[in-house]
């Protein structure tokens, strides 16, 4: 049999859930809607970013929210050079694990940065908001390098 | 302390999981769907067990070997066993009760997954005969056959499906 004859056909498969996002998270999303960041103060006394409901080590409830920058330093990163339908940026660009100001731990976005030579660990990055001032993550349209 | 069902609170997201395949169907599904195009269910016989794979993958997996084409076989058969759908879910395109089971083609060792309609759900059996209600345009997929119907015929002796449930 040709390889012409073979079938092919998209096949797609979509489940949409349906969800509360809890105290903490929504804490979280109605600061991006003001465009402002915020962590948890976690029993160690380090800033998680986002922030958790729970403990990582005791499992205690927190409730200390903590204000940080919204710019950061890249600790990790890898580059995407076909985007897929979906993600934040149609052009390639770096997935990193952002360490924001005042945090103590990465939170994954998007870095617009062009092209991968601009990318390294320990670059300054800032979010970029989005106009729109949505309580969401849609709030966040990404990250950019730091200008200077 | 009972479970009871609690009211969400707070914010409610609704987040969409997509996943989006390109499936190629390979060149012996290409062959069973191209059967199916032409209101024919093709099967494929394994040489060592003679087992019929109807919708084969081109080999048999008890055996290892290649199946041999091509095997027309009729489009009536049995119900070997079967589900009543009672909850209605997202997607779904059918209306609720109804019986979702496998059909076991004469001449088959595989049966097809099909919907079981023209019959009161209570009715629905195993060893129930039934045949196909192709689709008024055929296309290569199995949607050319819209549901299974019973034949009339009397119920099939449960020794000559029990290894096909």
């Amino acid at each position: 049999m040709a390889e012409s004859d073979v079938l092919r056909a998209p096949h797609v498969m979509e489940y949409t859930y349906t969800r509360s996002v809890g105290p903490v998270i929504e804490r979280f999303f109605a600061g991006l809607g003001e465009h402002r960041m915020q962590g948890i103060k976690g029993s160690d006394g380090k800033v998680i970013v986002p922030p958790v409901e729970y403990d990582p080590f005791t499992g205690e409830t927190l409730t200390e929210f903590v204000d940080v920058g919204d710019a950061g330093t890249v600790t990790t990163w890898a580059w995407v050079t076909d985007p897929r339908p979906g993600q934040p940026l149609d052009k390639p660009f770096a997935w990193a694990l952002v360490k924001l100001d005042g945090a103590d731990t990465g939170m994954l976005h998007a870095v617009d940065a062009g092209d991968q030579s601009k990318m390294s660990t320990g670059m300054r990055v800032r979010v970029r908001w989005t106009d729109d001032n949505v309580p969401d993550m849609g709030s966040i349209a990404c990250f950019e390098p730091e200008a200077g | 302390m009972s479970v009871t069902e609690e009211e969400p609170q707070g914010t409610i997201v609704e987040r969409p999981i997509r996943l989006d395949y390109d499936y190629t169907a390979g060149t012996a599904q290409s062959r069973f769907l191209k059967g199916i195009a032409q209101g024919k269910i093709l099967g494929e016989k394994c040489p060592v067990c003679g087992k019929v794979y109807v919708g084969s993958r081109g080999s048999c997996p008890t055996d290892g070997v290649a199946t041999e084409g091509e095997i027309e076989v009729p489009s009536k058969g049995t119900l070997t066993t079967f589900c009543v759908v009672n909850v209605q879910f997202a997607g779904q395109s059918v209306e609720v009760p109804y019986a979702s089971g496998y059909i076991l083609c004469d001449g088959a060792d595989i049966p097809l997954m099909g919907l079981v309609q023209e019959v009161p759900i209570e009715e629905v059996r195993m060893g129930l005969r039934v045949e196909a209600v192709w689709a008024d345009e055929l296309g290569p997929t199995l949607n050319s056959i819209k549901y299974w119907k019973p034949t009339g015929e009397p119920d099939a002796d449960y020794e000559t499906y029990r290894h096909h449930l």
